[in-house]
């Protein structure tokens, strides 16, 4: 069987005293969901940034199509197919908004008129098709995520990292978000996603991790994850998971 | 298209001046106008399209001055000879200071510190290096031959740099709809979102650097053939680093005409200034301070800014009232 | 040949106008550890202040160590407008912007003083411009002995205040956390205001105790306060310790390079130490990370 399309083997990131990441290890396949997920400052962002590039891992090794990549710049990395989102959106303000997906379509595209043909087919796509002319702050919180999803997708990647991508969105705009990220999947593209919305985990994530305090503490398909004592307890705090069965009467 | 076709216009009408105009006083304010306009162009690629302030633009323009300088004067090299070399040295000089600057990460006002102390240390350099003339500084023979870049008529002077900031505006323009340019806007408005979609921001930092220097090292050297003398203060000095940041900023930071448009109105503000005023020293750069923390206030987009913003203001207006009848007619 | 006395008398006077470089920087320092802006004003600001203590003893005959007690609110009261009515409106929230600004204010400030008052150089002469102390191998300036115990006074001031008053704390919170300062009700636009004003304060305590072994012109305060900006760099932007000891040792460096090298190409090395600060470890020596 061949590689997962990411490997990380491994992987701690040190700020000084604190390690942020220890020692975490997960892959990734192509045209699957993988979910992160965790309570908050587990690590799992300091993980994506390692990821993609942002920062250099303190020890271990990040694998991706079979070459080791650790390290490398996050342009290149972008070049090789993986993008990721930010947790907090970072729009290209006082850009439009064709002109904020343009600059990610143009890293496939030299000529402009085939990057403005691109970014206008991916702005269509993922439901911005009436404000391409827009600048990009006039958007509402729904509309950012959406630009933040087309710009990357529009650098053609094959590995996404969605970094708390449905945060700050009502259900109903969860809803119609969850169907474009399982589009995306269909497409062949490999995501990770940070997730706090355990709705949209549990019916879109094949496979699930869970970080606490910078380790895996767990993994496996929703269902088993979310039985999982250690996960409760992590989320909870200690002696909770004890207490939810003793109230329901296991 | 449309954009060239502005430029042609506007290069096309400026270059009738001459024709109409024969006051020297005047065409001298022109002149110089247009080298600070050009020293302006430079800078604005940069800080204007790229986010990356300089306060040290003066090190290009002093390069490019010197060089040029140097060659004609001890080497007898030929003026437009002299004037390209100068501007490969401008460029070199910028790939220098921006491959340090920019290699080491530095950003917004490190980076500004940066420039400003290595625009004076090559002051303090030019000041006493026996090269550059020390504290004498460097003077070109006359020779008012087209052929040494040197001319009779002031009006000739004129189309020449004029020909010049047509060049930079077409440069400028250019860049704006290439993949470069994008690129450059985006490392601008947020470098971390540019790098994560594949952008590398310090190649392109860098390679704007080097276009700004060259552009801005251009207007030193034909300083250089219009006033045929040179020294530290001059060619070094923090005037020009003022002034090429100036223009753009008032103009309108990030835009194809703003370092022009800048550079007209805070030149005919100084001049304006001195005949109401009386010529002393420091009475224009004193209202170039003044002006530049007043448009930061109110217009910081600069003029060309503020126009925009203006027309798409009423255009938003005049489009406005057709939703709420579409919404009456569903009912 | 170069008798160790020779040398310790440089090292002194380094350390004696190195504590006129530290109040500046201080001033600096301050403005960046808490409004996280590089303040290019202050070498204008400290023009300014040399000539109001140039003018506060040629009009009102006031010495320049009483002036001071004139002088400091009164440029604390410019920096706090400052900073409050022209500074803070202008950023629109924007780094660069402030650059901009405090730039812009710079060069105005500057070259009012230029068009006002020309470009001659004027001294003071005070009677006690001259005395120095005979200590056997070298002879220590008065006006510079005093103002490295003024420094010492001053910076305990702040200290003082810092540590024990409420504004001080209000201070040290905003410079730690703004969000946090502001959701707990301090008036984060007035500590800042009080804060360049502090800063500014610093600049024309300097200038008072400068202007008996100093001269004035327009660009007098410049030269200094790219010493300045070199220590706080080298020192940690934001660091107090930091701008005091890199006050010391850049004086004493700056008395050393003047001895072997002559006094411009002294400049140079000052300059050329701030740019391999800012490329190398642009936190400098106590710094937080740029």
């Amino acid at each position: 069987m061949a590689e997962p399309l990411l490997v990380v083997e491994n992987v701690s990131r040190r700020f000084g005293g604190l390690l942020a990441v220890n020692a975490a290890s997960l892959t990734a396949p192509a045209a699957r969901i993988t979910a992160l997920i965790g309570p908050n400052g587990a690590g799992k962002t300091t993980l994506f940034a390692v990821i993609s590039g942002f920062l250099k891992p303190s020890a271990g090794r990040v694998r991706y199509a079979g070459e080791d990549v650790t390290g490398e710049p996050p342009h290149l990395l972008a070049r090789r197919g993986i993008a990721r989102t930010f947790q907090i959106v970072q729009p290209f303000a006082g850009l439009t908004v064709r002109d904020n997906i343009l600059v990610g379509a143009h890293l496939r595209h030299r000529a402009r008129p085939a990057a403005l043909a691109v970014a206008e087919g991916i702005g269509r796509e993922v439901g911005l098709g009436d404000v391409l002319d827009r600048p990009a702050h006039t958007l509402t919180v729904a509309g950012r995520k959406r630009l933040e999803l087309a710009r990357v997708l529009a650098t053609a990647p094959k590995l996404l990292l969605l970094d708390e991508v449905l945060a700050g969105l009502n259900p109903s705009e969860i809803r119609d978000f969850v169907p474009v990220i399982r589009a995306f999947c269909a497409r062949g593209i490999a995501i990770v996603m940070i997730e706090h919305v355990m709705q949209a985990v549990m019916s879109l994530a094949a496979h699930v991790y869970v970080l606490a305090e910078g380790r895996v503490i767990a993994e496996g398909t929703p269902g088993q994850v979310a039985a999982d004592p250690a996960v409760v307890e992590a989320y909870l705090g200690r002696g909770a998971a004890a207490q939810l069965r003793s109230a329901h009467g296991h | 298209m449309k954009a060239f076709v502005a430029i042609a216009i506007v290069v096309a009408a400026l270059a009738c001046v001459p024709v109409f105009v024969h006051s020297n006083v005047v065409l001298n304010f022109l002149v110089v106008t247009l080298m600070i306009a050009l020293a302006g162009q430079g800078w604005n690629i940069l800080g204007g399209y790229g986010g990356q302030y300089s306060f040290g633009h003066a090190a290009f323009f002093g390069t490019g001055a010197y060089t040029t300088a140097i060659l004609q004067a001890d080497y007898g090299v030929n003026g437009w000879l002299g004037f390209a070399a100068g501007i490969a040295a401008g460029a070199a000089v910028g790939a220098i200071i921006g491959g340090l600057a920019f290699r080491a990460g530095l950003r917004s006002s490190y980076f500004a510190l940066v420039t400003l102390a290595f625009a004076e240390v090559l002051r303090i350099l030019a000041s006493v290096a026996p090269i550059t003339g020390a504290g004498v500084g460097i003077l070109i023979k006359l020779d008012l031959r087209a052929q040494a870049f040197q001319f009779q008529s002031r009006a000739i002077f004129y189309l020449v740099i004029l020909a010049l900031v047509a060049v930079a505006l077409i440069i400028t323009q250019l860049l704006e709809r290439s993949r470069f340019g994008v690129w450059l806007i985006a490392v601008r408005e947020n470098e971390d979102a540019a790098m994560a979609l594949g952008v590398n921001a310090t190649a392109i930092k860098l390679g704007a650097m080097i276009v700004s220097a060259a552009i801005t090292a251009a207007a030193g050297c034909f300083y250089m053939q219009y006033f045929l003398f040179i020294d530290a203060g001059l060619g070094y000095g923090t005037w020009i680093s003022i002034e090429a940041l100036l223009t753009p900023i008032i103009g309108g930071v990030g835009t194809v005409f703003g370092a022009l448009v800048g550079a007209l109105m805070v030149k005919s503000l100084g001049e304006g200034a001195k005949l109401i005023a009386g010529d002393a020293p420091g009475l224009d750069l004193m209202i170039y301070g003044a002006v530049l923390v007043l448009v930061i206030r109110y217009a910081p987009r600069g003029i060309v800014g503020a126009l925009a913003d203006i027309y798409a203001h009423v255009t938003r207006r005049f489009a406005a009232p057709r939703k709420p009848a579409a919404e009456a007619a569903h009912g | 040949m170069l008798s160790p006395l020779i040398l310790t008398s440089a090292v002194l006077n380094g350390l004696l106008i190195g504590a006129v470089y530290a109040l500046v920087a201080l001033g600096l320092t301050l403005i960046y550890g808490v409004l996280h802006i590089i303040n290019f004003a202050h070498g204008a600001l400290l023009s300014a202040a040399l000539f109001a203590a140039f003018f506060a003893f040629q009009k009102l005959g006031l010495d320049p160590y009483l002036a001071v007690f004139l002088l400091a609110p009164a440029f604390f009261a410019l920096g706090y407008a400052l900073q409050r009515f022209v500074i803070s409106p202008a950023s629109h929230g924007d780094d660069r912007n402030m650059l901009l600004v405090t730039l812009g204010l710079a060069v105005l400030i500057e070259n009012a003083l230029l068009y006002a008052f020309r470009a001659d150089t004027r001294t003071l002469d005070l009677a006690y411009g001259f005395k120095s102390i005979d200590l056997g191998f070298t002879f220590l300036s008065m006006p510079r002995l005093i103002s490295f115990v003024a420094v010492f006074a001053v910076a305990l001031a702040l200290w003082l205040i810092m540590r024990f008053t409420d504004t001080g704390k209000a201070i040290r919170a905003v410079a730690k956390e703004k969000l946090g300062a502001e959701l707990a009700g301090i008036d984060v636009a007035h500590i800042y205001a009080l804060t360049f004003g502090l800063g500014t304060a610093c600049v024309a305590i300097a200038a008072c105790l400068l202007i008996p072994s100093y001269y004035v012109n327009p660009s007098a305060g410049n030269a200094f306060v790219l010493i300045a900006f070199t220590i706080v760099v080298l020192g940690g932007m934001g660091s107090v310790p930091g701008a005091l000891i890199g006050g010391f040792v850049i004086g004493v460096v700056e008395s050393l390079s003047g001895f072997f090298f002559g006094e411009s190409l002294g400049q140079v090395g000052i300059f050329l130490i701030f740019i391999a600060v800012l490329l190398l470890r642009p936190r400098g020596l106590f710094g937080a990370s740029a």
